[in-house]
């Protein structure tokens, strides 16, 4: 597939290099994606599809594609209303300056929670329609016959009594002229013959031959690269740098400060830029946080599992007065670390700064929130910014919702004008200046009766809220809404699988000085370990099989209950063994999917973890492309065991102490378990599918550990605990 | 300055003789398949072949190689004439990449473990293949090695 980029034709530079962003030009790459102007009046039917004369037909993606498999499915959501000839199916990626300029066409670019295709499917499948709509119309048109007695198949329409037929491109300029329906129906999912299809993505040859181009690999014709080094120090700033001692170097061109808590090198090449940074005599302003740590941070979420002021999440009856009455009562702390999501393409971006124009070129999960970055950082109306969407090397929720990188390089390239720049950072500055998975602790305390049912549970939850650093304008009397996922009473979304008749679930919010970020799986990550780690504790306690103590609490919720059951059935859960491999549940309901886990694992006497084999079932309501739903179950696998197995970001004189791969490990491929994956969509709803599963890998494996060890992990990651006998 | 032979074509790199091979590809000979991820040989996203063997270029300065070695980029992992590496084709039937960003570097991994022992064990394979996928494209990996060498089981 040829990924087309739209480079916009009305940028002018200035001085020498006018000229070289003309009517278009080569990325010089290797060639898969060909830079082209778009022409003056594109062939296209609506703002989702346009069909050239020689039939190939464009399917324009809003939502970003960062391995998700999101660009393909929806071009089969567009495709399969469209009746196109999936052979001739094309995608590219309109602008946000073009969203912007046509009032938001393409609605939201926003690429996060899962959402991309269960939030837009309905008004992708509804552009589709209309096309199709609006083509058959054209041929009949031409044709003067009635619409009703067309037909349009496979990017070709019959007129069914005479048998003449037409092909999409010869009516398509046609048909782009047609007022667009007011009524499209849509198909029933039933009837889909492209969505639904385990269909090869449209995106792999290009990446299994070198010639994708990632934003990393952008080259611009003048272009200099930047490295930059931002205060490692939360809340630090540059008090002085000596660029004297490195403008001599080969290939410097500039040293420049970055806003007031960077400094970056701009070289001819980015390696001389980098090591001319590493040269570069840099004193810091470390302020107010350069004492902070993560014990003391541990210290502080401490004091937040008794302290009054807590926000209720989730409640029901009397849990104070139901734990008081029990004949059993069990009490347990959890907390979950720091995590950096760590994409294999570190920030990065290319932006043109002229006073009249500001444009980049970024891999970013929202273009828009791109193009507002780019625009506050210009000093020029978003009219005059525009963001080209890159490939992206990894996403996980660091390229979404801030655009620290974008600020950056717009920052640079201001100080430069008509000079393209592209600025790399580093594996160390992408560990550093992280948006860190939020840290939590929680304390539970559940409450069994005499016959070991469990009659009351709290749940204390102290730390950290994404929310309240990144839009506090959503903290609503003190309440942050996405800090109970997997917790809720009900609306749809993340909620909790179980019927517990007195229940409090608070947050005490404890908010350290680490940037946080919406890290893939968000918070469903820790409360599901949290919670399904706890169950087990009650099962066990109660003298109870940890499944048949689950579906005791279940009958009010089908859908959780039919993933979990279809995970132990599959994996042989209350199967005698003898092989000294154990089994652990967990499952959970988030990002609108429900989904669960079962995980085999074997411990030697020595406390080595072997994890051999999970079942995962998701229940994602419809699922538009099979084979990619499982492979986002798989890779849930490898990113969820990755941070519970290895993963912490140390906290230490203010800054992050882990710096790289070889501190910070990562799972590879001699640990990963086979992954048997059950998709059994129940059609009455849309759920996502790139966040949920992470959240059951690791209560699963913690479950199945305590199977086989009888030790319970409540702390992570599991470095930090010992696993041997005795 | 140095010469250096990438993909059967003998260069002269205007680099400084402790410019990482990696960059020296990336950037003065413009092969941008090679992917920078971590600097420290730890996730070998910078792997290419260096007389068949998979080294990572992101640790190794130029000045470690003469043009008498033969070095091979992803762009060069195919055989002349268009065709797709074995593995390349499996990747494809398999699709195997999520981001891709690794993919460079997995291939060139995977097709260094198959030249030397084109039909690896599992467990070979598991051991051998320690590149970073931060997708958790693994078991496709394993897979598409399994597939290009004819050991793939079904189910």
């Amino acid at each position: 597939m040829t990924m087309q980029t739209n480079l916009s034709r009305r940028f002018v530079l200035g001085g020498a290099a006018a000229g070289a962003f003309g009517l278009g030009f080569h990325i010089p790459a290797a060639g898969a994606q060909t830079v082209a102007a778009a022409p003056a009046i594109p062939p296209e039917i609506n703002a989702w599809v346009v069909v050239k004369p020689d039939d190939s037909v464009v399917i324009r993606i809003a939502r970003s594609e960062m391995g998700q498999g999101t660009l393909t499915g929806l071009a089969q959501l567009v495709a399969e209303e469209l009746n196109a000839d999936w052979s001739k199916v094309t995608t590219e990626y309109p602008t946000p300056g073009q969203n912007l300029a046509r009032n938001r066409v393409w609605g939201n670019f926003s690429t996060g929670g899962s959402r991309g295709i269960r939030e837009s499917n309905e008004y992708v499948r509804k552009g589709g329609a209309a096309a199709r709509m609006m083509l058959v119309q054209a041929a009949a048109n031409a044709w003067n016959v009635p619409v009703a007695e067309c037909r349009a198949a496979s990017s070709v329409i019959t007129h069914v009594p005479s048998g003449r037929t037409v092909r999409y491109g010869q009516v398509a300029e046609a048909a782009g002229r047609l007022t667009p329906p007011a009524d499209v129906p849509l198909r029933d999912p039933k009837e889909w013959t492209i969505a639904g299809k385990p269909l090869p993505r449209l995106d792999t040859v290009e990446k299994t031959n070198g010639a994708q181009i990632y934003g990393m690999d952008l080259t611009l014709p003048g272009m200099l690269n930047a490295a930059i080094r931002a205060c490692p120090v939360f809340g630090g700033k540059v008090r002085s740098f000596d660029a004297a001692a490195v403008t001599g170097r080969p290939g410097v061109k500039h040293v420049v400060p970055v806003g007031d808590n960077a400094v970056a090198v701009v070289a001819d090449t980015w390696w001389r830029a980098k090591t001319a940074l590493d040269a570069l005599p840099i004193t810091w302003d470390e302020g107010p946080n350069a004492g902070a740590s993560s014990e003391a941070v541990a210290a502080w979420l401490r004091e937040g599992l008794d302290a009054p002021g807590a926000v209720v999440g989730n409640s029901a009856g009397d849990a104070g007065a139901a734990l008081a009455g029990a004949a059993k009562r069990i009490e347990a702390v959890y907390d979950y670390p720091h995590q950096n999501h760590a994409c294999m393409e570190t920030m990065n971006a290319t932006a043109v700064w002229t006073p009249e124009r500001c444009e980049v070129w970024t891999p970013t999960q929202n273009g828009e929130a791109a193009l507002a970055a780019t625009a506050a950082a210009s000093g020029l109306p978003a009219a005059r910014c525009d963001v080209h969407k890159i490939h992206l090397g990894g996403g996980f929720g660091r390229r979404g919702a801030v655009h620290d990188w974008v600020t950056q390089v717009v920052t640079i390239a201001k100080q430069i004008p008509g000079t393209p720049i592209k600025m790399i950072w580093s594996r160390e500055e992408d560990m550093l200046q992280g948006r860190f998975h939020p840290v939590t602790q929680c304390k539970l305390v559940g409450g069994l009766d005499a016959q070991g049912k469990l009659v009351g549970l709290t749940m204390r939850i102290s730390g950290q809220s994404i929310v309240a650093d990144i839009f506090p304008q959503n903290i609503r009397d003190g309440r942050d809404p996405v800090v109970f996922q997997g917790l809720n009473a009900g609306g749809g979304e993340a909620m909790i699988g179980y019927t517990i008749p007195n229940l409090l679930i608070d947050h005490a919010m404890r908010n350290p000085p680490v940037p946080p970020g919406f890290w893939r799986g968000v918070n469903l990550n820790q409360n599901a370990i949290y919670l399904e780690c706890f169950m087990d504790e009650l099962a066990h306690a109660a003298g109870k099989d940890a499944l048949e103590f689950r579906r005791a609490l279940m009958a009010n919720h089908p859908k959780h209950l039919a993933v979990l059951n279809a995970v132990a059935e599959r994996a042989g859960w209350g199967r005698p063994r003898t092989d000294g491999r154990h089994l652990g549940l967990a499952q959970t309901h988030g990002f609108g999917s429900y989904v669960a886990a079962c995980a085999e694992v074997s411990v030697s006497a020595e406390g080595k973890l072997a994890i051999h084999r999970i079942v995962a079932a998701t229940d994602c309501g419809h699922a538009v492309n099979p084979q990619q739903i499982e492979a986002q179950i798989e890779g849930s696998f490898v990113y969820g065991l990755g941070a519970a197995l290895y993963q912490e970001c140390t906290l230490k004189g203010g800054r992050m102490v882990e710096e790289n791969f070889d501190t910070y490990p990562m799972l590879r491929m001699e640990e990963m378990p086979k992954v048997e994956s059950i998709v059994m969509p129940s059609g009455d709803f849309w759920g996502g599918v790139g966040e949920p599963t992470i959240a059951v890998a690791a209560p699963a494996v913690l479950n199945a550990i305590f199977s086989a060890t009888g030790k319970r992990v409540r702390t992570l990651p599991l470095t930090k605990v010992d696993l041997r006998r005795g | 300055m140095a010469k250096l032979n990438v993909n059967g074509r003998i260069l002269d790199v205007a680099a400084e003789d402790d410019t990482p091979l990696l960059w020296a590809i990336r950037e003065q000979i413009g092969l941008t398949g090679t992917k920078y991820g971590c600097g420290v040989a730890q996730c070998g996203a910078c792997t290419v072949h260096v007389d068949g063997q998979a080294v990572r270029s992101c640790a190794m300065p130029v000045s470690a190689f003469t043009e008498a070695q033969k070095i091979v980029t992803i762009e060069g992992l195919a055989p002349m004439g268009g065709a797709q590496h074995a593995l390349q084709k499996a990747w494809v039937e398999l699709d195997v990449p999520q981001c891709g960003f690794c993919q460079s570097g997995m291939l060139m991994a995977a097709a260094a473990l198959l030249a030397q022992n084109p039909r690896p064990s599992e467990a070979e394979i598991r051991s051998e293949i320690t590149n970073i996928c931060r997708c958790g494209t693994y078991n496709r990996v394993l897979a598409g090695i399994q597939r290009a060498a004819g050991t793939a089981t079904s189910g």
